[in-house]
């Protein structure tokens, strides 16, 4: 079963009078309980693909597909759904939401699920103890440093058990223990509960505990390595 | 449902984000609001006393008349029942209050002057609390009796008249032949109205005394009766219907008083109008506030439905933001509006300004009326507009595109 088919993928941004392929022709399949690390320089098209996969952005030519489904052609609310129950996002741009705590944000995707009250309490306090944020629970984005809201974002990404989660640099602004301890994360609910991770990354300690690294460059794979686990 | 509780959470909490912001909206609808009841309580108040002196000047909520007595007041339309069986009809019928009289045009005459006045015969006992004048302020002595054998007076009348308590005065009419009747009256008492237009043209005088003057007999020209609420008198003048037979005329004061009648219906609009008005003024800060706090939030509103949130739970989130603080001001401004009327119940002396009021057949002293419907119409107002003008900036903020908003940079 594959937890990811993208074929034949194209998107093309105007900038100016230029014509920017940030996804050119691109086919990828990802089985489930893959651990991909997508590299690429700056501008590669890794957020463009990780925003086509995750049903936020609808690729301008090709096919998505999660776990069988199609997904290119869901509306609105479906996709939204299909976010809300199947994906868990970490995104590059901005993850938090300013006026709730740690805590809150983490609970945030379990509450709109409609996971009772108690139940999304506990794990979200275990998971935040998991990303070594305990005692920090209470604080609002604004009271924590870059890369502890970085590890809240990671926490609200992986704290309901998504089948899939694509994350968007998640380990920029952690140092390097803190990162090693993320994916040491990562590693331990891909293999134990076979959760189908895409990452995207130029950080050599992610690719170091992936499993497969796609090397793009402008909007095309220019590389698919299958490495051993670490 | 379920959502509400998260959604409500987040409308809250944005809500006191922009401390200075939220601050002065909820002033000015505090105050907007405060000004609908308090504006609305006041013009209640003069409507009020304004229709209580015109209703008893006439005075009686229902009344019965000669069918020709409205195009011809005079003595040859009397009500075709004698006064003992109109006592024996309206008695037993458990009227708050009713009475007969004699009305009708006179001529009032002293040693220096003379005036035209409307001559009312009346039962002193049974009106005391139906006429407008108070027995107690009278200068002199109110009647006492309906062969009570003086009259009682205006004040403004006796000045202009050039009399006084205890001088005679002489009063003449018609009898139903066309005779003249006239007769001569001490002047017993001298009456304060609210009114000054009453003081010149009423002129009260025993039922019997009248009756005898003007030999009609045991004849009256009007019963009136009073009800509850002078809004409504509906009860009353289906009681009185059912009382009489034809050859009657039964009135509602509203359709005898057509100008305080309309004024009564014209002011129920006002009400209505003015609170609009208002309102208008305040949604456009409504509004405003609403705008801008969407836009400060785009990337937030772009997270959440990135994350799987619907748009119909935004939209309802910037809902609920717009009804708490509309809700918080609504507290604020009812609680103003109390604090501030309650105090001025007792009356507000506009004595300064009482000269111009009284043209109007306006009392000196109002009295605000802080009434339950005029405070739940102005907060329903407040609400439903309020709700029908943040549904713009609420959709606009659910129509979002997820990746647009959150890449947004400031
Ligand atoms: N909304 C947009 N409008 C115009 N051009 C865009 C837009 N989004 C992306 N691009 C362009 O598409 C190309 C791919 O961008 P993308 O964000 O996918 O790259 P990336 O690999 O994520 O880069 P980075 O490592 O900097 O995050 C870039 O050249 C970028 O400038
Ligand atoms: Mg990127």
């Amino acid at each position: 079963m594959t937890a990811v088919r993208c074929v034949d993928l194209c998107k093309t941004y105007r900038q100016g009078d230029q014509d920017i392929k940030a996804l050119d022709h691109l086919s990828l399949e990802i089985g489930e309980g893959g651990f991909v690390c997508l590299s690429s320089p700056s501008g590669g098209g890794k957020t463009t693909l990780l925003n086509a996969i995750g049903g936020l952005d609808k690729p301008d030519q090709g096919e998505v597909y999660i776990a069988g489904q199609r997904i290119d052609n869901l509306s609105k609310g479906e996709l939204a759904e299909l976010r809300l129950r199947r994906i868990g996002f970490v995104f590059q741009a901005y993850n938090l939401i300013p006026v709730l705590t740690a805590r809150e944000n983490v609970e945030f995707v379990m509450q709109v699920q409609g996971v009772p009250a108690a139940d999304r309490g506990r794990k979200a306090l275990d998971i935040l103890a998991e990303v070594g944020l305990e005692g920090l629970e209470d604080r609002r984005p604004a009271e924590m440093s870059g890369g502890q809201q970085q590890r809240v974002a990671v926490a609200r990404a992986i704290v309901s058990r998504p089948a899939l989660v694509l994350a968007d640099e998640p380990t920029a602004n952690l140092d390097s223990k803190t990162s090693d301890g993320l994916m040491e994360l990562f590693t331990e609910l891909n293999e134990h509960h076979g959760t189908t991770f895409v990452i995207a990354s130029h950080d050599q300690r992610v690719m170091g505990y992936a499993k497969r690294i796609v090397r793009m460059l402008d909007g095309r794979i220019v590389d698919d390595i299958q490495q051993d686990a670490a | 449902m379920r959502r509400l509780r998260i959604l409500s959470k987040l409308a809250w909490r944005n809500l006191w984000r922009n401390h200075r912001r939220t601050a002065i909206m909820l002033g000015a609808i505090s105050v907007g609001v405060w000004a609908m009841i308090f504006m609305t309580a006041l013009t209640q108040g003069m409507v009020t006393e304004m229709i209580r002196d015109g209703i008893s000047a006439l005075p009686g909520h229902v009344q019965v008349h000669h069918p020709d007595y409205r195009d011809d007041p005079s003595i040859t339309n009397l009500i075709p029942m004698t006064d003992t069986e109109i006592a024996a009809t309206f008695g037993p019928a458990g009227f708050s209050a009713w009475s007969s009289r004699i009305k009708v045009p006179a001529v009032i005459t002293s040693e220096r002057d003379s005036r035209g006045v409307t001559l009312l015969g009346i039962d002193p006992v049974r009106e005391r609390d139906m006429i407008f004048v108070d027995y107690d302020e009278v200068e002199g002595r109110f009647l006492e009796s309906v062969d009570d054998r003086g009259v009682v007076i205006g004040h403004k009348l006796a000045d202009t008249l050039d009399t006084e308590v205890g001088k005679r005065i002489v009063l003449m009419s018609q009898d139903p032949d066309n005779d003249i009747a006239d007769r001569g009256f001490r002047v017993v008492g001298l009456f304060h109205a609210n009114v000054e237009a009453f003081e010149e043209t009423y002129v009260f005088a025993g039922k019997k005394t009248l009756q005898n003057m003007l030999r009609v007999g045991d004849r009256v020209t009007e019963v009136v009766v009073l009800g509850e609420d002078y809004r409504n008198v509906e009860d009353e003048y289906a009681a009185v219907l059912a009382l009489v037979d034809g050859g009657v005329e039964v009135r509602r004061w509203t359709e005898l008083d057509t100008y305080l009648g309309t004024m009564l219906k014209v002011m129920d609009g006002f009400v209505l109008v003015w609170v609009i008005v208002i309102f208008l003024a305040l949604s456009f800060g409504l509004v405003n506030t609403l705008v801008m706090a969407v836009f400060e939030r785009v990337r937030e509103i772009g997270l959440m439905l990135a994350l799987g949130m619907k748009p119909g739970d935004i939209l309802g989130q910037i809902l609920i933001e717009s009804m708490l603080l509309l809700v918080i001001g609504l507290g604020i401004g009812n609680l103003l509006a109390w604090l501030t009327i309650k105090p001025l119940e007792g009356g507000i002396d506009l004595s300064i300004v009482a000269e111009g009021m009284e043209m109007f057949g306006a009392a000196s002293v109002l009295y605000p009326q802080l009434r339950l419907e005029d405070v739940v119409l102005a907060n329903v107002v407040v609400l439903i507009l309020g709700f029908l003008a943040s549904l713009s900036p609420a959709w606009r903020a659910s129509r979002y595109e997820p990746i647009e908003a959150i890449t947004k940079v400031d």
